[in-house]
């Protein structure tokens, strides 16, 4: 049995306008049998933080293109994208990427 | 001695001569540098300057003094052209701090013309500049601050058939929008800015990816909002730029990026940097990688579905009989038929202008079935149906900005329609407001 995760979700560039305009969440997950990955945690912000128009956040089981993911302050590619275990106080970031100016 | 006095007049006279045909000769040539140019000319290479005038050592002292630049990286700047890619609210603070820095030559490209709403952000535009061509604008601020820069306006869009060509010329590409390009390897310092909150990446560079390696699909079109849906705060912009102009200043100067295989977020909100590790030039890319299957330029419009332009897009999501033009409502007013005017936008633009007669509910709130609006518009269409004799449903006029969420809005009213609220007849108002300010009611601001 893995212990509950608490971690930082960050949302920015447009994606906090999924949910509600708030940037910063603090959430604990709970305790499950197997230990928290990303791609888990994307189910789990789709049944608990988005309520409306998943298609705006996710596509398949991964985020929609144009949306960066960050894994404490890195490119999520660097840190093993989807099947990246998550560990206490990580720190998530979503980021919308921003086009003109 | 006489004889000396008089040779001595006619060399002057001769100097002076020579002094007004150089004169005139600069002026030309100055002239033919600020013409406008809707296609791409080959242009000669930049000469490297052997070494610094007096002129340039007392413009440039304040830079010269650091060990960073000095004389060498002053050098460099003046040998070196760089491509600005729109001439905006982030090409004109870049175009502004290259050009007073002594960079050698600047390309400025823009397809648009000069707007009102253009001059909290794009500040190298001022207000007689409204209608001109922002490369010519551009240009000419530019040529004010310092002459001896060398500036080529294109009055064009960056396209596929013009792209390489354009910027095989320049050796440090600025595109602010979304390129990417095979088989080249210049550094493209990219910027954007929207709303609080600028982004920045050098892509193509130090082993660092290109747009392709970072962002291999592009995302969906409705998820992309420009300056003109979203607004922006101009200053951001303002500051994305004059970074910009930092990492190129860098660059052209022979020093290193520091935001090689980094993406630098801003956020002017909470008055935040940040900068985030990313990943390498991927070997599995599309157009840089190892086996690259983009091998040309390909059609972004057309590979994004969305044209690359700030322009706003019309949606059409409705037949022609659940429209009505503006014209038509106009009438509706006039006649004083019973009818109920939804306005779908956002509160914050519904504060900028409004018809009296409308009511505010946001599509959002539409969308998300928020009680206490539900319960508002039941009211009203409720009340309408009392002044309303017989049967017939009640008229649902729905008007946003421009005639996009309004499309949407009557698409989810339909659906409520007879349920969630009692049966009723809902149109869209083609055009939307701006179409009324346009065609109906000219005192009607415009945004």
């Amino acid at each position: 049995m893995a212990a509950p995760v608490a971690i930082h979700l960050e949302f920015g560039g447009g994606a906090e306008l999924l949910f509600n305009g708030v940037k910063e969440h603090h959430v604990t997950l709970p305790s499950q049998s197997e230990p928290w990955d990303v791609k888990q945690l994307l189910v789990w912000i789709q049944r608990n933080l988005l309520k409306e128009r998943p298609e705006l956040f996710v596509q398949g089981d991964s985020v929609r293109p144009g949306i960066l993911v960050l894994i404490n302050d890195a490119d999520w590619e660097l840190m093993g994208e989807l099947d990246y275990r998550l560990q206490d106080q990580d720190n998530i970031v979503f980021i919308s990427t921003l086009h003109g100016g | 001695m006489a004889q000396e006095v008089s040779c001595l007049k006619a060399q002057l006279r001769e100097k002076e001569e020579e002094i007004v045909r150089l004169k005139n000769k600069l002026a030309q040539l100055e002239q033919v540098r600020t013409e406008l140019f809707d296609k791409v000319i080959p242009l000669t290479p930049l000469k490297a300057k052997a070494a610094l005038s007096n002129d340039d050592i007392m413009r440039y002292s304040r830079q010269l003094l650091l060990p960073e630049l000095g004389v060498q990286g002053q050098l460099n700047l003046s040998k070196t052209s760089v491509l600005i890619v729109g001439c905006g609210g982030l090409g004109c603070p870049l175009a502004q701090y290259l050009a007073a820095a002594g960079i050698g030559r600047l390309g400025l490209l823009d397809y648009d013309e000069v707007e009102l709403s253009n001059l909290h952000r794009q500040v190298l535009h001022g207000e007689k500049n409204q209608g001109q061509a922002k490369a010519l604008s551009a240009a000419s601020a530019v040529k004010r601050l310092n002459s001896t820069v060398e500036c080529i306006p294109y009055h064009l869009q960056l396209s596929p058939e013009n792209a390489l060509q354009l910027i095989q010329q320049y050796p440090a590409a600025n595109p602010l929008t979304y390129i990417c390009y095979a088989g080249q390897t210049l550094p493209l310092v990219s910027a954007s800015a929207l709303r609080l909150e600028g982004q920045l990446t050098v892509y193509n560079y130090c082993g660092g990816p290109c747009y392709r390696c970072l962002y291999p699909v592009p995302p969906p079109r409705e998820t992309v909002t420009n300056c003109s849906d979203g607004g922006v705060l101009g200053v951001v912009p303002g500051i994305m730029g004059c970074f910009q102009a930092l990492e190129v200043l860098k660059i052209a100067s022979g020093q290193v990026s520091s935001c090689c295989q980094k993406l630098v977020i801003f956020d002017a909100q909470d008055a935040k940097f940040r900068s985030i590790k990313l990943r390498p030039k991927q070997a599995g890319c599309a157009v840089c990688g190892e086996r690259p299957s983009v091998t040309q330029l390909v059609d972004y419009e057309a590979f994004c579905g969305t044209a690359a332009t700030d322009k706003c897009r019309k949606l059409s999501l409705l037949s022609r009989d659940q429209r009505i033009t503006i014209q038509d409502y106009k009438s509706i007013v006039d006649n004083a038929e019973p009818h109920l005017l939804l306005d779908v936008r956002p509160l914050v633009e519904v504060d900028i202008c409004h018809l009296p007669v409308s009511l505010n509910i946001p599509l959002l709130s539409l969308e998300e079935k928020k009680s206490e609006d539900i319960r508002l518009l039941k009211e009203r269409i409720g009340q309408l149906k009392k002044q309303m004799s017989g049967d017939c449903q009640p008229p649902v006029y729905v008007i946003c900005k421009l005639g996009n969420d309004s499309q949407k809005a009557v698409q989810v009213l339909e659906k409520m329609s007879g349920s969630e609220v009692d049966s009723i007849t809902v149109k869209d108002i083609c055009g939307g407001l701006m179409a009324w300010a346009k065609r109906i009611d000219p005192t009607f601001p415009q945004y």
